[in-house]
């Protein structure tokens, strides 16, 4: 038997970070009690209409220009019929032969990862069962998602984990989705099949459901891959079904078959007009799209950063936004920039969703950069200012006066000292003249003893050096 | 008595909870049993307070005037039953955008009125409430779905009320019971708060007693409402201003091929209406217009799909009646039996005309016929101002002689649902009568040229 290749396709549903829902005014924010952001029609209740959420079909665009979808100009809205209590109009209004955003793709390191279609849909509500009973939450019911599928081009467990990270820090970037997989804000469904490699045709796909993180996700299609490969090895067939991931026993378990496949009767949803874009507004959310991860990356590596330092860097658009407004306030250059935020700022950025709370502001954290590249402080100086700036919240220059960690940078004043102490030290000198010039250390270590640190050690040392010369 | 002597009355010193009772006394204990609900004290409350809002020198341009409500349509507090043993105890927690601007201009919300269940129906048999009867023929039926709204208004009981027409269902109803019917260009009034049955149809209407009290309810239901995505976002232009500017000039074409389907009598009352938009200087012409044949049976398998689709949320787990079974799937079932049986005929027909395999040849075949129906009113209209045409084949027939073949109900419609699938604005008015009962004559206009017809539905009342 030839050596087989995964296929796999990924389904992401991506919550749209609207103030409110999809079809009515009430609010998405997550974490509320159980049914207090409802309305008739979330509820779905008689005679209530849907009215299309403008900024989610903004985002929604955003999304599609950012993946490089075409977008529809007349795109509709469907029924999706299927009864279940967390389904309250007993269908669920998606979008099936006209989706808002078409085709797309995404580069994920190397690779260019086609995508089928990105469209608009409204989420369910959360059932949870309890013992005998099904209690459900309508919260969620009606959230915007955008329904993210890619073509089944992606050949690894790996890869596919790549593209999870870099789908999310798209959407993220533009500030349509925040990211927060906890939440359930971006969710997953991996399909996956195995085929004899240089096969053109497809085998039976397994959709594995719901995964609530990415590395499970590259898990449970690792997990997935063992299973087939041991059924197609041993002659079986695998069959067309719907698997979810264990977690406690490392693999995928089946959840329901397909071969009872449903009938959601979809049709043109009577209720919504087509969504009518004008070239006019696409254009003008296309010019303000802001630079995407893949671009900056780019851009940070001709800066002289390396790939490690973009990659932990661009993980968090508030990261990479702070890092670019900080070298742009300061002179600096942006490797030195990368390593101290790096070293002394990432530690102390919280991020919740799109949000993240900052130690410093980008140009008072400039302003102590400045001192460290003009030599007017040194690194373990400005690491101190830097912890003060955090508690204090006072400005880096104010700190470095009141803290007397300035350097001597007065040649005259150096050279005084410098004298002193090899007026103080007559037998060091001796050595030294005689051939020991490692004894330099030695006199620029009692030259800053004796400034308490603040003379510049280069100053220092040239200064000893020329006076320790014969005369 | 119309809205504006009721208007007048109140001017002159009559209070709007006298006129109540008034009302109150006229319907008495309701013979047709055109209402589902009629509360004595909640009406006569709410009189009071439009007396105080009188009182307080608020400007209400309907005084008071009472206005009965079709039960498919939400007002806040009210059982809103839909004729359905699903909603039997239902209240609405809201009020439909046509209730609130009804209150918000002065009127006084007089009862709901009975309906075929889910306005599915030509003849207000189908109410699980029992039907309503024929005014002008208690043997009769008043015609549907909106048979309430429409015996009421003939009973005198109101100068005017709310019905929704679907495909015919104030038209027809109005025709039967000999008064004036609208059904607004579709988009024109908001269907929020009406509960849905066929979303891409539904529009509410008002019944009159005469042309001006049609006039006065439209033009407070008419317009924009941000509330309904279908709604047409550009301003009614009034119908009341209308009035009096009378027909001449106007292009009616009169639609040969449905005078000679309608019984001889109906055609030629038809036909003396005709004459009368002549002798006030219309220029009448004979037109055909293509495909109107296919419109019935397009008409009956989009109807149901969307019924299907809209009525699924029906299933016993937020509000209306709910029937247990051991489980989820029984629980669904035992409740949505509860239907009436043409409502599940509907849905049955709805489900099948959607279904994978079915599709194509049902809805989606359906959906050209509705395209080449559009298509061939453009170009109607493109010679002519208005249609006139019979409101229905017949006047109304016997309570329960069609109640066993639907398909012959069905045909009742065959006359009112071309415009409902085209969207277009009709009208039904009374011009004559057969063995003492009342033909309807239908006015059908362009899109959005409501006020149009206006102006020949008062030309044929005069």
């Amino acid at each position: 038997m030839s050596a087989l290749e995964p296929v796999i396709g990924l389904e992401v549903h991506a919550q749209l970070a609207t103030r409110t829902k999809l079809f009515c005014g009430c609010e998405t924010r997550y974490g509320a009690p159980p049914n207090t952001q409802v309305c008739p029609i979330c509820l779905g209740y008689p005679g209530a209409l849907p009215v299309p959420n403008e900024q989610a079909i903004e985002l929604a665009v955003r999304a599609g220009l950012a993946l490089g979808c075409t977008i529809g100009r007349a795109s509709r809205f469907d029924r999706k019929s299927y009864f279940y209590p967390d389904l309250p109009k007993g269908y669920q209004i998606s979008q099936l032969d006209l989706p808002i955003n078409e085709g797309g793709e995404l580069r994920v390191g190397e690779r260019v990862i086609g995508l089928e279609r990105a469209h608009l849909e409204e989420d369910a509500a959360k059932s949870q069962h309890v013992g005998s009973q099904t209690r459900v939450d309508f919260n969620r019911g009606g959230v915007p998602l955008l329904e993210i599928v890619s073509k089944p081009e992606l050949r690894s467990p790996a890869e596919a984990e790549a593209y999870l990270r870099e789908l999310r820090l798209v959407l993220m970037t533009i500030g349509v989705n925040d990211g927060n997989l906890e939440e359930g804000s971006f969710r997953c469904d991996a399909n996956i099949s195995l085929r004899p490699v240089g096969s053109e045709t497809f085998g039976t796909r397994v959709e594995i459901k719901n995964v609530n993180s990415f590395r499970f996700v590259r898990l449970a299609l690792e997990a997935e891959i063992a299973r087939q490969k041991v059924v197609l090895g041993s002659g079986g067939t695998v069959e067309r079904e719907t698997r979810s991931w264990d977690e406690s026993s490392q693999k995928t378990v089946a959840m329901r078959g397909k071969e009872a496949a449903a009938d959601y009767r979809y049709f043109p949803d009577p209720d919504l007009p087509a969504i009518a874009l004008t070239d006019a507004q696409v254009e003008a959310w296309r010019d303000a799209m802001p630079e995407l991860p893949a671009a900056r990356h780019r851009r940070w590596l001709d800066a002289g950063l390396t790939d490690y330092d973009a990659g932990v860097l661009g993980q968090h658009p508030a990261t990479a936004a702070y890092f670019d407004a900080v070298c742009a306030a300061s002179a600096m250059s942006a490797k030195k920039v990368a390593n101290f935020i790096q070293s002394e700022v990432l530690g102390h950025i919280a991020t919740d969703g799109l949000d993240a709370t900052l130690p410093v502001p980008a140009d008072a954290l400039a302003e102590l950069l400045d001192l460290l590249d003009a030599d007017t402080i040194h690194g373990q100086a400005a690491k101190k200012v830097f912890g003060l700036m955090v508690e204090e919240g006072l400005g880096a220059k104010a700190l470095v006066q009141r803290e007397g960690l300035a350097q001597e940078t007065d040649e005259g004043a150096i050279e005084a000292s410098v004298r002193a102490v090899l007026e103080a030290h007559p037998d060091q000198v001796a050595q030294y003249r005689e051939g020991k010039t490692k004894m330099i250390g030695f006199f620029v270590g009692q030259v800053m003893k004796a400034s308490k640190g603040k003379a510049n050690p280069k100053a220092v040392k040239a200064i000893a050096e020329r006076l320790l010369e014969p005369n | 008595m119309t809205i504006a002597e009721h208007i007048a009355a109140v001017a002159g010193g009559a209070s709007v909870r006298e006129r109540a009772e008034a009302a109150l006394d006229r319907v008495g204990d309701d013979p047709h049993r055109a209402f589902l609900s009629l509360d004595r004290d909640w009406i006569l409350a709410d009189a009071e307070q439009l007396d105080a809002r009188l009182a307080a020198g608020e400007s209400l341009p309907l005084a008071g005037a009472p206005i009965a409500i079709k039960d498919n349509l939400c007002q806040r507090g009210t059982r809103t039953t839909c004729g359905s043993r699903l909603l039997e105890d239902w209240v609405a927690p809201y009020d439909a955008t046509v209730v609130e601007r009804l209150r918000a201009a002065g009127a006084l919300l007089f009862g709901k009125t009975n309906l075929d269940e889910f306005a599915m129906g030509s003849s207000t048999e189908n109410s699980a409430f029992g039907p309503t009867s024929n005014p002008r023929d208690p043997s009769r039926v008043p015609g549907g779905s909106s048979g309430g709204s429409a015996a009421t208004v003939a009973a005198g009981h109101v100068a005017a009320s709310l019905g929704s027409d679907t495909g015919g269902s104030v038209r027809q109803p109005a025709a039967y019971c000999g008064v004036h019917a609208l059904k607004p260009t579709y988009g024109r009034v908001s269907r929020r708060g009406l509960v849905a049955f066929a979303s891409s149809l539904d529009q509410v209407g008002p019944f009159g007693a005469t042309v001006a009290d049609i006039a006065q309810v439209y033009d407070v239901i008419a317009g924009p409402d941000a509330g309904d995505a279908t709604s047409a976002d550009q301003p009614a232009p009034s119908a009341m201003e209308v009035l009096g500017a009378g027909v001449a000039g106007l292009r009616i074409g009169v639609v040969r091929s449905c005078l000679e389907q309608a019984d001889a009598p109906v055609a030629a009352a038809v036909e003396g209406a005709a004459e009368r938009l002549e002798s006030a200087g219309a220029t009448l012409v004979d037109v055909g217009v293509e495909h109107l044949d296919l419109a019935l049976s397009a008409y009956y398998l989009i109807a149901p799909a969307e019924a299907a689709s809209n009525l699924s949320r029906f299933d016993g787990a937020r509000y209306g009646l709910r029937v247990e079974g051991r489980d989820l799937a029984e629980t669904y079932r035992a409740t949505r039996a509860r239907f009436g049986r043409e409502v599940i005929r509907r849905i049955v027909l709805g489900t099948y005309a959607l279904s994978e395999g079915y599709a194509d040849e049902a809805y989606v075949r359906a959906s050209r016929a509705r395209t080449a129906i559009c298509r061939a009113f453009d170009s109607v209209f493109e010679g002519v101002d208005l249609l006139l045409l019979p409101t229905a084949p017949t006047v109304a027939f016997a309570l329960g002689e069609k109640t066993d073949d639907p398909v012959a109900m069905y045909a009742a419609d065959v006359f009112t649902v071309p415009a409902s699938l085209a969207g277009l604005p009709a009208s039904s008015s009374p011009v004559g009568e057969v063995d003492g009962l009342p033909v309807g004559a239908q006015l059908i206009g362009r899109r959005f040229e409501d006020t149009t017809l206006v102006r020949a539905m008062e030309v044929l009342s005069s």
